[in-house]
């Protein structure tokens, strides 16, 4: 029976092109919206996440804010910290942010950049390669050397690729360049390659600074980012005394608060999205309705042939149902497809996610059962005879 | 003695219109035995539809006793009543009430369906069936392809289809020019001879004369039952029968 009733609804659907395209409208544009919106988010969020993970879901960033206070954090707490915890804390490097004004070698105009001021474990930690020439060595830190490593970008602005072993002219001081980064992004302006490094503790003769203000500390997995952010936190208040002056951020958390927030922005739209399905469910309502109506007279028919209530009822629910999945599938289909080519023009890894179908078309053959039931029911409650003289 | 097929003993079906009651049957009593062909005539308003209605488990009277083989048809849902009309009656229609989406072998095997055959079967007795009224080889065509004299022969098939105890026929020839209403009317006489139970229902007084026997009903009471030769009306306009048929043709013209 299930079966002849799906053949009915089947012929049914077909025999009234037209109005069943129109009917499925509404569900086609809602599930494509569904589909769009949520490949579309879940690309967002994977991106992030990317950039994060780049950055190193380990880092945990301390920076002290108290310029007027006198207190500071002094990098033997920050060693001892780590020694103490091995476990926990694999490493670490201050920060010293330094301005970099360079000379552009074609037009002769002013670069305005930042130089950072890091010590010899910062880029293993970052897990950077040098691809040319050396990392930078203890003997470069304690002894303020005027070397620099620089990434891809920077070597083929001002050196022109080759850069290794050439002088870098930075606010006026000339840097050797020591060694280069291995490209990490595309070799743009602000991005990854676009960096400077130099020993912190010329960072900070330069700026004329005696204390570090920030550090980059790296927790020994992401498992552990928890627990070392928990004891840098005691070690700053410890060295500090007030929780205003200082701020420890976990990328990790950073990334967890910004990927639920990305969560929340796709449940509200696909809230939205969801409005118009309702509507769309109305629309099939609507349909289903009229077509009851006009199709009294066949009703009554199928009834005085022995057709019981239920019979007629699964016949109708099955074709609002029908049109409701239909809708969906041709829905999922457009929004996979708006959703890759936004994702392509964006520069987005875009996939439509395996939940997202099986939602969408559960979502739509609820629809369809939802909103076919109340003209389903009417047109199995049609009193025959009634039926068979309704023209 | 054999069970009747249908017995109506003092059936009332009254209708309430505001404060007044209309007797659409007024104490109605009738047996059909097996084989009978009979004519339930009248003018309309007279009650022979709510009688059909009746007989054919469309509906359910309001007081009396109706027995379909036996069986009383009171108390009834509307599912079991769908049951009753599907195992035991065969309808044919005015306006032959095909479905014109499906082709004429799936109208014919809607009833079967409704039984719950198997498919095979459903084809195989669907298929029988269109070959007594002449149109095996219309199976796979749609009704709007057909005149409207095999249109009727095709709701005559699905009716024969479930192989019913009574085919009721609702003014069967009344969409039909009167050639055409008479070869469906000689097929009904033929389907009688074979052994069918015909009751049919009609106004007009020449279609009537083809039953062996006529019940008149007027204002919902029965004024005649007897062979068709003893119905005063019929004798006396028997001239007029004719006339009827001219009628008939007029309509069929427009």
């Amino acid at each position: 029976m299930f079966a002849k009733c799906f053949e009915m609804a089947v012929s049914s659907v077909l025999s009234n092109k037209l109005r069943s395209v129109l009917t499925m409208l509404g569900i086609v544009m809602g599930i494509t919206a569904v589909i769009a919106l949520t490949s579309l988010m879940s690309g967002l969020t994977g991106t992030v996440t990317e950039a994060f993970e780049e950055m190193g879901m380990e880092s945990i960033t301390v920076s002290i804010t108290s310029r007027a206070s006198t207190k500071t954090l002094p990098i033997e707490d920050v060693e001892e910290l780590m020694d103490e915890n091995p476990d926990v804390i694999a490493g670490f490097s201050p920060t010293v942010f330094m301005p970099a004004y360079m000379k552009d070698p074609e037009d002769n105009s002013t670069i305005s950049s930042t130089a950072t001021g890091i010590n010899e474990q910062y880029l293993s930690l970052k897990g950077y390669n040098i691809e040319y020439g050396r990392e930078l060595t203890y003997l470069d830190i304690d002894r303020q050397m005027k070397v620099c490593i620089i990434g891809t970008y920077v070597a083929q602005n001002m050196f022109g690729g080759d850069a290794l072993g050439q002088t870098l002219q930075i606010t006026g001081t000339p840097y050797t360049v020591v060694g280069i980064i291995e490209e990490q992004d595309d070799s743009t302006e602000g991005s990854s390659d676009d960096v400077i490094y130099v020993p912190y503790t010329l960072a900070m003769h330069t700026t004329k600074t005696n204390t570090i203000s920030s550090y980059t500390i790296y927790a020994t997995s992401q498992d552990t980012v928890e627990e070392a952010e928990t004891l840098i936190e005691a070690m700053c208040y410890k060295a500090i005394g007030d929780d205003d002056y200082y701020d420890v951020t976990a990328m990790k958390s950073m990334a967890e608060s910004i990927t639920e927030i990305l969560d929340q922005m796709r449940l509200m739209l696909v809230a939205i999205a969801g409005i118009s399905l309702v509507v769309a469910g109305i629309g099939i309502m609507n349909i289903m309705l009229v077509s009851v109506t006009e199709r009294t007279r066949e009703i009554g028919i199928r009834k005085s042939l022995g057709a019981k209530q239920r019979t007629i009822l699964s016949q109708f629910v099955m074709e609002s149902a029908m049109l409701s999945c239909i809708g969906g599938v041709i829905g999922i289909v457009l929004g996979s497809i708006t959703a890759l080519a936004a994702g392509k023009f964006l520069g987005m890894e875009v996939l439509p996610t395996v939940n997202s179908i099986v939602i969408s078309v559960s979502v739509s053959a609820a629809i369809g059962i939802f909103f076919g039931f109340m003209p389903a029911r009417k047109a199995a409650a049609l009193n025959p005879i009634d039926a068979l003289r309704y023209d | 003695m054999p069970t009747p097929l249908v017995e109506m003993k003092n059936v009332y079906k009254i209708y309430h219109m505001g404060d007044t009651e209309v007797h659409a049957l007024d104490g109605i009593s009738m047996t059909i035995n097996k084989g009978e062909f009979v004519a339930i005539v009248g003018q309309s308003g007279s009650g022979k539809s709510t009688c059909m209605n009746i007989i054919g488990c469309l509906d359910v009277a309001t007081k009396g006793e109706y027995k379909l083989n036996g069986r009383s048809i009171k108390n009834y849902s509307q599912d079991e009543l769908a049951d009753i009309r599907n195992k035991m009656l065969g309808f044919i229609f005015q306006q032959y009430n095909l479905l014109t989406k499906l082709t004429v072998l799936e109208n014919v095997k809607l009833p079967l369906l409704y039984a719950g055959l198997k498919e095979s079967e459903q084809r195989k007795r669907a298929l029988k069936s269109l070959a007594r009224v002449g149109l095996k080889s219309k199976a796979g065509n749609y009704p709007s392809q057909l005149s409207g004299g095999q249109q009727q022969r095709v709701s005559i098939a699905r009716a024969l289809a479930g192989d019913p105890s009574v085919i009721l026929a609702d003014e069967p020839t009344g969409a039909l020019d009167s050639r055409t209403g008479r070869e469906v009317m000689l097929f009904l006489q033929q389907l009688n001879r074979e052994g069918n139970t015909i009751i049919l229902i009609t106004h007009d007084n020449s279609i009537a004369a083809v039953a062996q026997r006529v019940i008149r009903i007027t204002d919902g009471r029965i004024v005649y039952d007897g062979p068709a030769e003893g119905d005063l009306t019929i004798m006396n306009q028997h001239g007029a029968g004719e006339e009827s048929v001219d009628d008939e043709k007029a309509k069929g013209a427009t």
